[in-house]
């Protein structure tokens, strides 16, 4: 075990950067156009959030709660939104929520459309599953490198990392709840005369929603877990703080940095679940 | 009688080669050798039979029999390896695209045996899918919806989801579904066989009712001889992909044509199915009004009977005469119309058998079976119900 021949020996990481560059040099337009894209969809949602003040924001979160949970839950969690902003975190958990928001966004809008191209055809499904199942077991920090070569620094490759690493759950469970919708069902709509869209849209979404909500939570609860990695290249907001936390082994900042991660997390979380039971038919 | 639909030699494989089977069947090769070599399973072959306008056409055979790739094949949720299929002439096997759409929307509706209900519709918008998919305007559709609501006993449970409700009332549901379209064929898989044994009579009963207002051409499958015998005008036992046998209730159970049948109709309880014009005969011995006594009394000594029923010139019934009283009123010079008895009883010609039993039991005499204008149509014999029995 102690040697290898060097002969045998290949330099895989050539080719990557050469097919980096090449994408570079014959694509970079459409790479800038991207990323122009990125930060004005991201720049919108900056602006609305930074919009709303501070305490309507609290009595959105109690209000919301409230109705879709309890009152008890309200109260918790308005006070965790509270601490956040006690602990002098505010901005950062604006600059980091407008971060997942934009991820999550475009990976329901990439993910749900390829889910249901997954669920259509057989042949797409068996050539996607491997990709995601390598793009879920990839270490999260594996993404900063293609992201970086292809955005710089910066929000866009933030934005590009935590999309790919947070999108195959909304795609594998698109798939899943349209394959799980009864047979028969789908012969029904079929011996009406419904087209393939009529099917989608009146039968295989509807039926699918509450699976797709699963996924859609799953993708958020991934999304921000990837705040503290998109840090790394340069993306602002509690990721960055929690990382400066831990290169100055400044404990205390660290653990209120990551404290208030886990009060958005628990917020969010509960949250969208609640709202995706809503989506529920009686069984 | 008009011809609604016709099907001729249809045949539908399931594999990736279906097309190349057919030469195989043609050299004779057996279901089982192409499951086997070639792992192609046949779900019908050749099948060909016609439906009749406002006829209820019922499919029966077990499981594995290709009953529901058949009726799949209606519709074309299955498509036909090789045969036609006519509905008014016009061969659907084809259909393609728009032509089938317009087919499925229009013309044919189908209702499915664990019900197929969309469960994150209210019901009324079930009723209403149909329509939607035809792109009928909202308050429109709603009011159609209604109407079959109304016909099928569902009023006040518009607003529920399927899955509120229970089997039979789901059943309706489907049911409405697929009548919203007024569609002119009505392909039923299997309707009620997953609904227990009291509510599946209602619900036979209640589909024997609409049909009796509706009158549509109806396909309706069936595993249940029973069901198959109550409800259909005209029975096709299926085995393996071929009808067995096809004709009438009361054909099939008087000649059935093999012993497989012969197993199936074992079951049957034949008081069910057969009624009163199955059963009787035609009177043997007859008198008129103005024949004289004497006849009567030829008539019964030749028959070998002891009583005769009396009818006058229009063939109306008009008594019984016994021989007891016949001889009696020889003697005494008395007229026929003198000693008629009415003690007898009657029964129209479409009562079953099973409501027979209690007059037969309890009569001296033969059944009279008359129509509404008191004609004498024939007679059952008290010995005839009971033993049409067994």
């Amino acid at each position: 075990m102690s040697y290898f021949p060097d002969s045998l020996r290949i330099n895989l990481g050539i080719y990557i950067d050469r097919a980096i560059e090449w994408l570079m040099e014959n694509f970079g337009g459409f790479f800038d156009a991207v990323s122009a894209g990125i930060i004005w969809f991201l720049r919108q949602i900056e602006i609305i959030m930074f919009f709303v003040p501070w305490w309507a924001v609290l009595i959105i979160v109690f209000l919301l709660t409230w109705k879709v949970i309890n009152t008890k839950a309200a109260f918790v969690y308005t006070i965790m939104i509270l601490l956040v902003g006690c602990f002098g975190l505010w901005e950062s958990m604006v600059l980091t929520l407008a971060i997942v928001l934009s991820s999550v966004v475009f990976s329901m809008v990439i993910g749900i459309p390829l889910g249901i191209l997954m669920a259509a055809s057989n042949r797409f499904n068996a050539y996607t599953r491997p990709v995601l199942d390598a793009m879920q077991t990839m270490p999260s920090f594996v993404y900063l490198i293609p992201a970086v070569l292809l955005f710089s620094m910066g929000k866009v490759p933030a934005v590009f990392a935590t999309l790919v690493y947070a999108i195959p759950p909304v795609m594998r469970l698109t798939d899943l709840g349209i394959r799980n919708v009864p047979r028969e069902m789908i012969e029904a709509a079929h011996s009406f005369g419904s087209s393939s869209w009529q099917t989608l849209l009146k039968v295989q979404l509807p039926q699918a929603l509450p699976t797709i909500m699963t996924g859609i939570n799953q993708t958020i609860m991934m999304a921000l877990s990837m705040v503290v990695v998109a840090s790394m290249i340069g993306a602002r907001g509690l990721g960055l703080d929690v990382l400066q936390a831990i290169q100055h082994l400044d404990v205390g900042q660290g653990f209120e940095a990551g404290i208030c991660i886990v009060f958005l997390a628990i917020i969010i979380d509960r949250l969208t679940q609640s709202i995706g039971g809503k989506f529920k038919y009686p069984k | 009688m008009t011809v609604k639909l016709q099907v001729e030699g249809l045949t539908k494989i399931f594999g990736h080669n279906p097309r190349a089977m057919l030469e195989k069947i043609e050299q004779g090769l057996t279901k089982e050798t192409i499951l086997k070599e070639f792992g192609h399973t046949v779900g019908i072959n050749k099948v060909s039979f016609t439906v009749n306008e406002a006829e209820i056409f019922v499919i029966m055979g077990l499981s594995g029999s290709g009953k529901s790739t058949l009726i799949r094949c209606l519709n074309l949720l299955n498509r036909p390896t090789a045969g036609k299929i006519k509905v008014d002439g016009e061969d659907i096997a084809k259909y393609d695209g728009k032509k089938l759409k317009a087919y499925r929307q229009h013309k044919v509706a189908m209702v499915f045996q664990h019900f197929g209900l969309f469960t994150h519709r209210k019901v009324i918008d079930n009723v209403a899918y149909g329509l939607e998919v035809r792109r009928v305007p909202p308050a429109e559709r709603r009011e159609m919806a209604q109407k079959v609501i109304d016909i099928v006993g569902l009023n006040g449970w518009e607003e529920m989801y399927p899955n509120e409700l229970s089997g039979g009332m789901q059943q309706r549901v489907g049911l409405a579904r697929a009548l919203a379209t007024d569609p002119e064929i009505l392909l039923m898989d299997e309707p009620f066989s997953a609904l227990d044994p009291l509510i599946r009579r209602e619900m036979q009963q209640e589909l024997l009712d609409i049909q009796a207002r509706l009158k549509k051409t109806i396909i309706f499958i069936s595993h249940d001889i029973n069901e198959a015998f109550k409800l259909g005008d005209r029975v096709a036992i299926m085995k393996d992909g071929v009808i067995e046998q096809l004709g009438t209730p009361e054909e099939i159970l008087a000649q059935p044509k093999n012993n497989y049948i012969k197993l199936f109709v074992q079951d049957i309880d034949r008081s069910k199915i057969l009624q009163a014009k199955n059963i009787m005969v035609r009177p043997n011995a007859l008198v008129s009004l103005k024949d004289g006594i004497k006849v009567a009394i030829k008539e019964m000594e030749q028959a070998g009977i002891s009583s005769i029923f009396v009818l006058d010139q229009e063939r109306r019934l008009q008594g019984l005469v016994t021989i007891d009283d016949a001889i009696k009123a020889l003697k005494e010079h008395r007229q026929i119309r003198d000693i008629l008895q009415h003690t007898y009883s009657t029964t129209s010609p479409e009562i079953y058998l099973n409501e027979l039993i209690q007059i037969a039991t309890e009569t001296k005499y033969p059944i009279a079976v008359i129509d509404d204008e008191q004609k004498l149509l024939g007679i059952i014999a008290r010995v005839t119900v009971l033993s049409n029995l067994v």
